[in-house]
């Protein structure tokens, strides 16, 4: 179990419980967050779950992949911390991990 | 918006959840009903052909909210019931346990059933479809190592399916009644790369190849007879020929249908108090000048969002470029926009490679890009469709230059 801080474009925060090996967008989807649309449910194919991930935990993923990089090369207002969140598996080294959602997904 | 407002949605799946997750998500505080046929809370179809048969996923991960959710929500979800009637002079739906439950907003989502061939045999065991989680256990169970499994039908369904059965060590023939698969939503070029991809890695394929029958023993399907009198060996049959919209109590309560429940842009129906999402609706394509019937997620998702914007007074945002997604063995295939009065193909790099896509313009304007394991294909291709602007065709086929840089 680690705890996961979303933060909405206006700045409103929801804090969930994941499990490990829970996808960050799965968290969210699952607790109704705001901001994640993740059309195709965390198959790598829409680039609607775009998050910017904190500058201390940025360290700590594993590199995106070459799909997820160029899905995130096309999304809109994307920054050196930008993450497609159902590729972000959480673990207890998580814990605590907090994101911030882009004004929209598309 | 009215906090007394009632709201009730027919159809718990991925359409009819996701109209309830929205309008909380909106702040709608009124009563939600979300009825649904299935015993199961709303979850997600589309691993169903893939990660569920090749045992990659759970009941749990294929919920699109937990079931807490639901309660904690205050929406009231009735599973295992059906609609039976919609009285819309009185504002009530008759439902097939309990009460007639009174509506001001009613949200039609009933989705689309398996299209059945109606030949001798379908009623034998072993012949199966592909909609429901029930379906898929079903299949599952029948796609063990070395059994062989017939696919009449190859469409997305079928070859997914097929691709699936592969990799669990089972065989796969697939019967088209067409000369190449995917006949109808794919062009020629597409058709034929997916067909050898299959078929190097083991798929056989019936083509131009009709179905007279399924045969059995013990009432159990062993066989699939084709129009040439060959019949084809099987321990398992499944039909994937397509999906008809449950459209039967809008129609009965006389909304107006054409392969479909006909709705606008905000997704209402020809009555004000009435809406409807998702596989079941036949609704306007201002980018192609007409109205589809469309069967995907993202096109659920973009109707049962502009619900939730209605009944809570939002804007409705601009309507979304429809897309679609196919996984199978290794490719990832993305759709963007569909190939309406396209008069050119465009293919940029080589599907020898697997990594490529197809372009269809119409006048020089990209209206729809099929990309096998080719994002930056897909994602400018997207947005060119949205914005129709003409692109130079020497860049199109030009691998050494960016799709950033065709798409500026």
């Amino acid at each position: 179990m680690a705890k996961i801080t979303f933060v909405e474009h206006n700045g409103t925060e929801h804090v969930v419980d994941a499990k490990n090996g829970l996808t960050v967008m799965e968290a969210a989807v699952k607790n109704n967050v705001p901001g994640i649309d993740a059309d195709c449910g965390g198959a790598c194919a829409c680039a609607t779950c775009h998050v910017y991930v904190g500058e201390a935990w940025v360290g700590k993923l594993d590199k995106p992949s070459a799909m997820e990089e160029s899905m995130l090369d096309f999304a809109e207002n994307v920054e050196s911390n930008s993450r497609l969140s159902c590729q972000i598996k959480m673990s207890d080294s998580l814990d605590g991990i907090v994101v911030t959602l882009p004004e929209s997904q598309h | 918006m009215d906090p007394q407002t009632r709201v009730v949605i027919l159809g718990a799946g991925h359409g009819g959840g996701s109209v309830a997750a929205f309008l909380r998500q909106y702040g709608f505080a009124g009563p939600i009903v979300l009825i649904g046929e299935e015993p199961l809370a709303p979850y997600q179809r589309p691993p169903l052909s893939k990660a569920w048969l090749k045992g990659e996923a759970t009941a749990d991960s294929l919920a699109l909210k937990p079931l807490e959710f639901y309660a904690g929500n205050n929406i009231d979800l009735r599973l295992g019931v059906h609609a039976v009637a919609i009285d819309r002079a009185s504002k009530t739906v008759a439902v097939s346990e309990g009460a007639p439950i009174g509506y001001d907003v009613l949200v039609l989502a009933m989705g689309a059933r398996a299209r059945r061939l109606t030949i001798p045999g379908a009623e034998l065991k072993g012949v199966l479809e592909l909609r429901t989680a029930a379906d898929a256990e079903k299949l599952k169970t029948a796609l063990g190592a070395g059994k062989t499994l017939a696919v009449v039908g190859g469409g997305y369904v079928g070859l997914e399916v097929a691709a699936s059965a592969i990799s669990l060590s089972a065989k796969a023939v697939i019967i088209e009644r067409e000369h190449r698969v995917l006949a109808r939503v794919a062009c020629e070029q597409l058709s034929n790369f997916f067909q050898s991809y299959h078929a190097a890695r083991g798929v056989t394929f019936e083509l131009s190849a009709g179905v007279e029958a399924f045969v059995g023993d013990k009432g159990q399907v062993s066989g699939v007879k084709l129009a040439d009198g060959r019949t084809i060996g099987c321990d398992a049959a499944l039909v994937g020929v397509g999906a008809i919209p449950n459209d039967e109590i809008a129609k009965a309560a006389g909304l107006e249908c054409n392969n479909g429940v006909v709705v606008d842009l905000a997704a209402r129906t020809s009555d004000p108090a009435i809406f409807a999402v998702g596989d079941l609706t036949q609704r306007p394509m201002a980018l192609y000048s007409r109205s589809v019937r469309l069967e995907s997620v993202p096109n659920a998702l973009e109707q049962a969002k502009a619900v939730a914007c209605a009944v809570t007074g939002r804007s409705l945002a601009p309507p979304e470029v429809p897309w679609f997604w196919s996984d199978q063995f290794d490719l990832k295939l993305q759709i963007a926009g569909m190939p309406f009065d396209a008069d050119e193909i465009i293919i940029r790099g080589d599907p020898d490679t697997a990594k490529f896509a197809v372009f269809h313009l119409k006048q020089g304007c990209i209206q729809a890009v099929e990309a096998v394991n080719a994002a930056p294909e897909f994602m400018a291709g997207k947005q060119l469709v949205a914005s129709q602007k003409p692109v130079a065709r020497d860049k199109l086929v030009d691998m050494s230059i960016s799709m950033k840089l065709v798409a500026v």
